[in-house]
Order: C-alpha cells, then structure tokens, then sequence
C-alpha cells in the first residue's frame, strides 16, 4: 500500500503508467481536425496586419494614414507607436489595420507614410571591442583563490574561446490570434499562447494601459491546439493586445497572426553567450579552478547570465565575469531550457579541450569530478554516460583529437551533461464522474504537442481503473480551473498532480456511494480494470457503469490540486549525450550520423510521448548547432534572413540516426513525475562541437558549425 | 474569375481574385483549415496538397491555376471514416506532436508511396526533404511512412 493517501503506484502495480501509449489527440491531428488560433473563421471576421519600422534605432518624425482610411475594405486604422516614439529594433510594430481580406490589409499598408530620423545602432556583438558604451559589466563572482589555482606549477591549464550565437524559436505555427469582441462587452480570444489561464490577465492589463476599459474576467482565451511555443508565446505581446483593439473598434471579430519575416525578427531571440574559458586541473584530472569571461546579448533588455561552470558548479576557485551588451536585434525571450545550451558550450567544450591537454578521455574526465555536481545527481550522470557511452559504441569509435584515418572524411565522438528543474507547476482541475460513467477532467493549461492531454487522461484512467478512452480531458480554456503556463517543463509535474489528487478524491466519493451496496466499508474498495470491487476479491464488485448508476441523478464533483498532500514530484534532472559526427575537410559540411540522449526525469507517466520529447530535442539542437542563426546586418541594422529558406531548420535528411534511453526503475521512479520537455535540448550543441573538434583536432569555436567556419578552424591548424 | 475545382470528390464554383494563392482558397474560402501556413515561401511543406494526384505546396500556386482540377487535403484522405493507413501510421508510430506540419507531410507521403509503394529509409528521407517539422526529430515520422507503406501492402 502507499504511504500517503495520493501517491503514484508501487513498482508492478502501475498500470498505464509508465507504459508507452498512443496519444490521444493523433486522430484529430492527422486527419487535419484539430484547430489551431489560425484556424479559426466566424463569419464577417477581418483579417488585421502591422506595417512595421525599417531601421534599427529611429524616432518617428510623421505619419499619414489618411489614404488608408479612404482605401475600400478597410474597416479600421490603429496607430500603435505614434510621432515621437523612438523604436528600438527593426520590424516593431508602427500600425495596425483591419480589413475585409488580406490583400486590402497588404495594399492598406502600402499606403501608409511614416518618416523616421535614423539614430546609431548595433545588431553584432561577438566581437566587444566594437560594442563601445553598449557593452555593461553585469556580474563579477568570485569563489575560493582563483589565482592561486591557476598559477600551480603542477596544473595543466586549458584555455579556449567558445560561443553561441543568437537564434528565434521559428515555431511552425506564427505568433498571434483572433479575437472576437462581443456586444455585451466580453471578449474572447482564440490565441496562440502557452499560457490560457494566464492570459485574459496579461490582455485586460494591456488593454487597460491603452486606455480601453476591461474587466479581466469578462476576457476568456482558448488554445485547443498550437503549432509550436518552445518559450517564445507566454504573453499576449502587442499584437494580441491589438487584435482587441481592433475587435472592439469595428464591432467585428479580427484574425492577427504574424508573417513568417515578423516573426522570425520580433518574436523570439535566444540570447547570445561568448566566453574566453581558463580551466585548471591536477594530472589525475581533478579540476581546481575555472575562470570565465563572459559576454551575449538579450537585445535591449537584461538576459541574466549564463549558469557557469555547467552542471560541475562546485569547482573550486573560480573567477567569473559577465558584460552584458545591449543590441537593436529585437527583445529576447525564453527559448527551451534558457541560458543552458549556452552554459553547456561554455563548460563542456572547455572541459573536453582540458582532458584533450591532460590526454584523457572527456568522460573520465567528467566521472572523476562528478562530485562538484549536485548530490542528487551525481548517480545518475554516471550511469548515464555509461549508458550513453554504451549505445554510441563510444569505445570503437572515440580516439584521441583528430581522426589520422586517411581521406577527407574525418570521423568524431563528443560527450555532455546537462541538468534541468522541471517542478511541476501550481495546477487546478476539475474532475467529475457522472451517472452515465463517463469522465470529465477539466483544466487550464494546454498541450503544446509534448502530449499533456494524454497524460492527464493516462493519469486518471489508472486511477480510476478505466481505459484511456475513458477519460474526456478538456484542457486550453481559461474558463476550465487555473493552471500553470507551459514553461520550465513544469506542466507534467503540475497537471499529473493536480490531476492524480483530484482522480483520488472523485474516486472516493464514488466508494463511499457504492460501498453499502457491496456491504463494505468504503475503505475496503479498489478500482481496477473497469470495476470497483472489494480489494482482491473480483467476485464481490460492480462494473463502473453499473457503480456509477448508484450517483442517481447526482454527479460527483471533486477539486484536485498541485503542489498538494503527498510527494508526487520533484525537481531536478539529467542527461548525458553523445554525438557522432562525419566531417568532409575539403567543404566543411558536419553530417550527424548518430546522436544518443540517456536522460531522466523521474516517473514517466507515458514511454511514447516521453520519448518523443527526446527525440525531438535531439534534432532542434542538431539545428541549433549546425544550421541556425539571426543573422544581423552591421551596415542597416536588419536581420538578413527573415525567412525560412534562409534561417534554416534541419530536414529528414540532416539529423542522423537518433538514440534514445529513458532511465528508469530504482532510483529514478521514486522521485516522483519531473519534467523533461527542456532539458534533452541543452547538450546537443555541446557533444556536437566536442565531437566536430575530436574528428578534425581543432576547435570551431563558436556555433552554428558552418562549412565556413570549419574550412577557417582547419586552415589555421586542423589536418586538412 | 470563376474557378471550378472538385476537392476532396465535390465539386464547387468560386469567384475569386486573380492574385488569391491556392493555400488561401482552401483555408478562407473553402474552409478546410487542416492546410496550414508555416513559412510562406515554399520551403516548410506544411500546406502541401495533392493537384491531381501530385503533392503541390499550395503557396506556390494561384487559386486560379487549379481551376478544373481535383484536389484532395487531408481532410479527404480518411474514407468512410476509417483513417488512411498513413494518417494510422503518423498516429501510431508518433509521428507529430503538435502536428502543424503533419496534413502536409502525410500528403507528401502519399505521393511518395503512390511512386514506390516500399520505399527503404533512405527513400523515405529523400522523399520528405521539402517537409519541415519542428517537434518530432523525425524519426518516427520514418516510421509511421514504413507503417503505412506495410498497412498498404497488406
């Protein structure tokens, strides 16, 4: 028996849970059914777009919008930013317009003049010495003797510089919604969001700050289905803010999503991290000190600092500084598992050049100083870079720096680790069973495609004994119980939760209706295989309809909530990869032909859908390293390639072969359910360049690992 | 300009403006919302259709130019209710998560089996180059191409 009243099943008694299950919503989704914010087209809707600024830094100095107004099909003109504003970043937002179909919205646009006075910019900042006064000293920590360490006669010291480049979400699905401004004063919008409940709070504060009057609970938003978030869609941004405006002042229902080019520009920017890395160690490979110098940009706004040394944070004697450089490239947003793919570079490259300089292999070399990772964790990194070492056959294939086989196509292995929160957020659900047996489940937060709808109904089918289809989850409405945005990987953890107490509770409300019938104590009652039936005794049970049946005309009703009674969950995970890579010295095209993931993430509710978010992290960080990157112009100040043949994503054919191994059994299940949509994305990008520099012997310092970056590392001293 | 196009077996008329791209007629006019927009520019393949049989990303082609053909989306690939075996296969084999890019990678699919009804992996990978996804990592978009192309043998 559990200990406490809601915890997760022992071992061999869970059921569903943990077992690798369709999801849910796959029918829908592949049959072209499930509706997304762009989907959705009442009649008389209009379609609304932005003309935006052209330059970097700039003042508005006029505006004319007179023949817009006059042009047929428009049906409203909002000016967003007026004469005298002073725009920060190319593609913001100047005005908007409604009109009766998008072509009249583009041809509107064109007609439109706004004047601008110019002002200085910067859109690069990988090279500091020219980002003069933008660049501001953010942090200085110092721990231990730092110089004494480094100036050990006896220490080998590893000295290299590393980066990452500034990159967007590029989610399939644009930024945006329709929103649809009734008579009697409610709004609701339809929203591309990864935050419902949270929503009409942020739209009814935005509105009321352009002056039109809203009660936040007169704003509900829906989100059944989304095209993507990774970080970048939690708040309603302007133009969800607009798209109101707009519905109330034509009385209409207006569509704004953004256009592939604004999107790629304003709506997502994962900040930048360079560094210049010293790390000192003992022969033996004991690390004794770090030194880092630190830079990156979050556009205008702050971007925190990158969380360094990586994972092995108890080096001793380290000395870390961190310059922040404010940039006209666009605000920055979170972008999964923020500042650790960029931590991960910096730390995991540094460490890999130090056991290149001490002659040992990289995963010794993170073994024999597991201990500065945290405690919790310290078993689990070492079985899975064991495990991680095992399935990319890392001792066939490994070697020492640079692969002496003849030919131009050199062979590499790299290694990282990474670690991530995920506690599951503050969620609230609302369970019923009817008379009829079926069952509702409703909540606020959506499923942004990891598969939350079918753990929640995973979670209290097995709870309640039925099959999955039992279960009528309802989810991505402001108006079903608040719970938490997608952020963090905190919805599993939240909603499994919520969702198992409140499965408990409805489930014993029914034991108490039925237990007289069985003539037992409620106590005595167990829900199993779509019955209730005295505890191991099949003989004396009710089928759930005909248990049901006993609710009469009543329907039971019962709250669940995280965090709550009993541990469910908890925080902190790991990972280990591994990279396998091919590179042509004579183009300096990288080919991934293996990428292997073991991660954790304590009790795993559904194999399948858990595996996927592997699975797809795993190519996301093959892109990020290989193909993507904001290119900015230093000349004009605008992003050069807005647009998805140029900002590249990785195809079918880039990605390699993808290995993935879920941890599970003792000393991963116990922990209770942790999120894990992030951190499987953080060290591709490290264990890329590791294994880019193990096949050519020299280090392509900075991501994305171009061909042209490659040819230039080679040139100046690799084997081609 | 009048246009008439049979989609998904119906036959119907439209007046529709010269410069309305395909993608837009189907999603504003006919209201079959299962093509989605991604990039805009023929690159992503999230609103791919089948034009007479062949997998067109409906971006690159003006409403008007279809007039007279017949076009299947996916809201026409299940037939009397049962799903294709490809839609089964993305489904069972997880090919999507938040499936935006999924109506159209099936719909190249279709084409690809249409072409070579046991494509080898790597078939499958050349097949689905002009298909982008953000979520799976593609793998078991592979898969769920296998899974149909054995269902369909079957």
């Amino acid at each position: 028996m559990p200990k406490c009243k809601y915890d997760w099943p022992e071992a061999g008694d869970r059921g569903l849970i943990g077992e690798s299950i369709d999801r849910v919503d796959g029918a829908v989704k592949s049959s072209g059914r499930a509706r997304y914010s762009y989907d959705v087209h009442p009649s008389g809707m209009l379609y609304a777009r932005m003309l935006t600024c052209p330059y970097a830094h700039a003042k508005i100095t006029s505006m004319d919008t007179s023949a817009a107004e006059k042009l047929p099909g428009v049906k409203a003109v909002l000016v967003i930013q007026p004469v005298g504003s002073e725009i920060q970043w190319a593609g913001d937002e100047i005005v908007a317009v409604a009109t009766t179909s998008e072509a009249a919205a583009d041809d509107a646009l064109r007609l439109i003049k706004v004047e601008y006075d110019q002002l200085p910019f910067l859109v690069n900042e990988e090279d500091l010495s020219k980002a003069g006064d933008r660049a501001k000293p953010s942090a200085e920590q110092k721990s231990g003797d730092p110089d004494t360490a480094f100036k050990d006669p006896d220490a080998v010291i590893s000295e290299g510089y590393y980066g990452a480049q500034v990159i967007t979400h590029c989610c399939l699905e644009t930024h945006g919604s329709m929103a649809d401004w009734r008579p009697d004063g409610k709004l609701k919008t339809w929203s591309s969001t990864q935050s419902v409940s949270d929503l009409p709070g942020q739209i009814g504060e935005g509105l009321r700050l352009q002056k039109v009057d809203i009660q936040n609970s007169d704003i509900e938003t829906v989100c059944q289905y989304i095209g993507g978030g990774f970080g970048s869609k939690f708040s309603p941004d302007r133009w969800g803010i607009v798209v109101a405006q707009l519905s109330k002042q034509t009385g209409k229902p207006v569509r704004l999503m953004l256009e592939r080019d604004q999107d790629l520009e304003v709506a997502g920017a994962r900040p930048s991290y360079y560094g210049k890395v010293r790390v000192a160690g003992k022969k033996d490979g004991t690390i004794t000190g770090w030194d880092s110098d630190t830079w990156g940009t979050g556009g205008m706004g702050p971007s925190g600092n990158p969380p360094v040394p990586y994972v092995l944070e108890g080096i001793p004697n380290q000395l870390k500084k961190h310059t922040r450089v404010n940039t006209n490239i666009g605000p920055s947003r979170a972008w999964r598992a923020p500042n650790h793919p960029q931590a991960a570079i910096l730390t995991m490259c540094a460490l890999d050049d130090l056991a290149d300089k001490l002659g040992m292999d990289p995963i010794e070399l993170l073994k024999k100083n597991i201990d500065f990772a945290p405690e919790i964790l310290r078993q689990a990194y070492v079985e899975e870079l064991d495990k991680a070492a095992e399935l990319a056959e890392w001792k066939k294939y490994w070697h020492p720096r640079g692969d002496k086989t003849p030919g131009h196509l050199k062979r590499g292995l790299g290694v990282s680790i990474h670690t991530w929160g995920g506690r599951g957020h503050a969620s609230t659900c609302l369970i019923a069973i009817h008379p009829d047996g079926s069952v509702d489940v409703k909540l606020g937060s959506q499923d942004l495609g990891t598969g939350t709808r079918t753990v929640i109904a995973i979670t209290v089918a097995q709870t309640l004994g039925l099959p999955v289809d039992g279960v009528n989850v309802m989810i991505g409405d402001s108006a079903y119980p608040k719970s938490g945005a997608s952020g963090g990987s905190t919805t599993v953890g939240g909603v499994s939760g919520s969702t198992r107490r409140g499965a408990i509770d409805a489930r014993d409300q029914l034991f108490a209706v039925v237990a007289p019938a069985l003539g037992v104590e409620p106590t005595q009652l167990e829900s199993v295989n779509g019955r209730i039936q005295v505890t191991g005794d099949p003989s004396k049970s009710l089928s759930w309809k005909q248990a049901c049946a006993k609710l009469g005309v009543k329907t039971i009703e019962a709250q669940g909530k995280n965090p709550g009674q009993c541990k469910l969950g908890d925080s902190g995970v790991g990972g280990a990869q591994i990279a396998d890579v091919t590179v042509d010295t004579e183009t300096g095209l990288v080919k991934i032909n293996r990428m292997v993931a073991a991660q954790d993430c304590g009790l795993i509710i559904d194999m399948k859908t858990a595996e996927s978010q592997v699975y797809g992290a795993l190519t996301m960080g093959v892109t990020y390293s290989l193909f993507e990157e904001k290119v900015m112009d230093d000349q004009t100040g605008i992003m050069l390639n807005p647009n998805m043949e140029f900002y590249k994503l990785a195809g079918i054919g880039d990605i390699g072969e993808l290995v993935v191994h879920m941890m599970t059994g003792p000393g991963y299940d116990e922990r209770g359910v942790i999120g894990l949509g992030e951190p499987p994305v953080i060290s591709p990008g490290a264990a890329i360049c590791n294994a880019v520099t193990n096949a050519i012997g020299v280090r392509v310092p900075t991501i994305p690992i171009t061909p042209e970056k490659v040819l230039a590392a080679l040139a100046k001293g690799g084997m081609a | 300009m009048k246009i008439r196009v049979k989609i998904n077996g119906a036959w119907r008329e439209d007046d529709v403006a010269p410069r309305l791209l395909l993608v837009h007629y189907l999603r504003e006019v006919a209201g079959l919302t299962g093509t989605h927009i991604g990039c805009e520019t023929s690159i992503c393949g999230a609103c791919t259709v089948l034009v007479g049989g062949q997998a067109v990303k409906s971006c690159t082609m003006f409403a008007v130019q279809a007039d007279g053909a017949e076009i299947t989306t996916i809201e026409g690939l299940a037939k009397d209710g049962q799903l294709h075996p490809l839609q089964q296969g993305f489904w069972e084999e997880h090919g999507l998560q938040c499936g935006f890019c999924t109506p159209g990678m099936i719909l190249s699919a279709h084409q690809l089996l249409a072409r070579n009804p046991h494509p080898t992996r790597e078939e499958i990978r050349k097949g689905l180059e002009g298909n982008l996804c953000r979520c799976t990592g593609y793998q078991h978009i592979v898969k769920a191409v296998e899974y149909a192309a054995k269902a369909s043998g079957k």
